[in-house]
């Protein structure tokens, strides 16, 4: 089952400037309310998620974003 | 107000009043779609039965509008179906609207090269008009109208069955019953038997109405349009000039206000401009329920339609599940009635149905939720979803204002003798329904025509392959040549698939193998 298999997740850097697109990511949300921030990230989620296309990753990082919300 | 004429149809005084009683081997509870339609499957098996409604005329207002292919490929085996998509309105198109502008359009017909079309539009009182006809006209079918069930006594191999008439009350004797008397069915109050599920509390405003004026002539559906900015609107063409305008009014609207002429006309005006004129039809302010019973038979007594399941309407699977739901029984109470399958057979009944049922309560609580999102963070994908998907092909499958009813797969039925060829690319598999093609020279005719009663055998060959052997008491149909037909199928000669009565797939194989096919019907019918 997809929603149970890990490892498809990649877990490593895979940004060659992370710095700047992290960066890119919270200035994108500069001057938006909570609730402009909240219509704005669902796009951006669903624009990623079609990029993406696994499914597997998509669920493992549903996951993940979720449990470590737990952790903290 | 209805442009339709309600006939009522003759009560008759039941014989049993006078003394004469005799065993029925099926007793249908309820004349709407399923009930009628059960009866007419069943005495093309040969099997008689006794349909019982406590009232005498077809159904109150439009209600079930949209009947899907594969319920017309069931009305056609009773010569009712043509007739339905001539009275109807075929539609293809859709279009769906953000606030004031369009999104998207759709075709919901993509493929062509089907004898029925994805669905018809037609009011459910003309569905179950013609099917009433059919029946009075059918010697095996025994309509009983103002027969009210009010007691059922179940035995062990039999159901007594109380009814009221307007001359008094009578008992039935039947070795089956079969509840068909939906979502608030008598016999299932009558058992005490739960009817568990999710009540959505979302109020619907369905307006019925005969525009006098253009017709839009394909499915609407706006998301905040300016006419209605806070909700959905779904604008659906039926036959006569009737248009449904469904409003979704949210939780805390007032029914008595909201279902008030005047208040419902501003909203018509707002929607179709200052020279459109327009009757009223039908008005009904409704929520709806997600509900399943844990078994669809009890001993004697069986429940299909809504009766067993009810599903929100989006996705239109109500008046179609409850279809496909007699068209499974038909043949399955036959055998049982003729002792050619064991009782057990009818377990399949409920876990197939069941099955599908899940399926369509899933998408139709998702389509729901896209709809009326329960929580803020659904809003807000819902809403994302919709503004992305003009720019954004992507997207545009992700908007669910209803997937439209389809054949559900049943899976992992007993019934079915799973594939052990592996090299499959497509095609209906063990569980899944059959697809009609054009098949003969020049498209001349169509594959569910030549379908047998029982079970089909389906062999694909070359033009100079000897016809094989097929089993006794089944239907063989042999197909050459490269048409549709071969493509859906995925076939290659030798190719073979086993049809069953109710157009599902028991079995395939990459080559003919006849002992392999009277395997496959014995496990099919329960003799496995």
């Amino acid at each position: 089952m997809a929603d149970t298999s890990t490892g498809a997740l990649r877990r490593t850097l895979n940004l060659a400037r992370p710095d700047d697109v992290y960066n890119a990511i919270v200035d994108a949300h500069r001057d938006l309310s909570d609730e402009q921030c909240r219509a704005f990230d669902a796009r951006l989620i669903l624009l990623l998620a079609n990029h993406v296309g696994d499914e597997a990753v998509l669920r493992e990082a549903l996951r993940a974003a979720r449990e470590t919300m737990e952790e903290a | 107000m209805s442009s339709y004429t309600y006939r009522h149809y003759e009560y008759r005084r039941p014989p049993e009043l006078d003394g004469g009683s005799e065993r029925r081997p099926v007793v249908i509870v309820g004349a709407g779609m399923a009930g009628p339609t059960l009866a007419l499957a069943l005495a093309q098996r040969g099997v008689p039965s006794v349909v019982l409604d406590e009232d005498d005329t077809v159904s109150l207002g439009s209600r079930s509008i949209c009947q899907a292919k594969h319920s017309l490929e069931t009305w056609d085996r009773f010569g009712v179906a043509t007739r339905m998509v001539e009275k109807g309105i075929t539609w293809e198109q859709g279009e769906l609207y953000l606030h004031d502008k369009p999104v998207f359009r759709f075709n919901l017909q993509p493929e062509p090269g089907h004898k029925f079309p994805a669905f018809v539009n037609l009011q459910q009182y003309y569905v179950e008009e013609y099917l009433f006809e059919r029946c009075l006209a059918e010697p095996l079918v025994e309509m009983r109208f103002r027969n009210k069930v009010v007691g059922i006594t179940p035995g062990p191999d039999g159901v007594a069955v109380e009814v009221e008439t307007p001359d008094g009350r009578y008992s039935l004797d039947a070795e089956w019953l079969v509840a068909c008397d939906g979502v608030r069915s008598t016999v299932r109050h009558l058992m005490d038997l739960p009817y568990p599920g999710e009540v959505f509390h979302d109020r619907f405003l369905i307006s019925d109405i005969r525009l006098l004026s253009e017709l839009p002539k394909e499915r609407r559906f706006w998301f905040y349009p300016p006419f209605h900015p806070t909700n959905s609107v779904l604008l659906h063409r039926q036959a006569d000039d009737v248009l449904r305008v469904d409003f979704q009014l949210g939780p805390d609207a007032d029914p008595e206000e909201e279902k008030k002429p005047e208040n419902i006309d501003r909203r018509l005006r707002q929607m179709f401009g200052p020279e459109a004129r327009w009757e009223h039809e039908w008005t009904s302010v409704y929520t709806f329920t997600c509900r399943m019973m844990e078994r669809f038979v009890h001993g004697r007594v069986l429940f299909a339609g809504d009766a067993a399941h009810v599903v929100s309407p989006f996705g239109a699977r109500g008046g179609n599940a409850a279809i496909a739901d007699v068209d499974n029984l038909a043949w399955k109470l036959a055998m049982v009635l003729g002792k050619t399958a064991p009782v057990s057979l009818l377990d399949s009944y409920c876990s197939e149905r069941r099955a599908a049922a899940r399926e369509n309560i899933l998408n139709s609580t998702r389509s729901t939720d896209f709809i009326t999102p329960k929580f803020p963070a659904s809003r807000a994908f819902r809403d994302a979803t919709l503004s992305l998907a003009r720019d954004f092909p992507f997207a545009r499958a992700l908007i669910n204002s209803g997937r439209l009813s389809v054949p559900t797969v049943q899976p992992d039925s007993p019934l079915d003798t799973a594939d052990t060829d592996t090299d499959w690319a497509r095609g209906p598999g063990p569980g899944r329904a059959m697809l009609d093609a054009p098949i003969g020279r020049e498209g001349e005719g169509w594959l569910i025509d030549r379908l047998g009663a029982d079970f089909t055998v389906l062999t694909f060959a070359d033009f100079d392959t000897p016809v094989p052997d097929f089993p006794a008491g089944a239907t063989g149909i042999r197909i050459a040549g490269d048409g549709l037909a071969r493509q859906r199928y995925d076939a290659r000669p030798g190719t073979t698939y086993l049809i069953r009565p109710d157009r599902y797939v028991a079995a395939r194989w990459r080559r003919f193998d006849g002992a392999a096919i009277v395997a496959a019907i014995g496990r099919a019918t329960g003799n496995g």
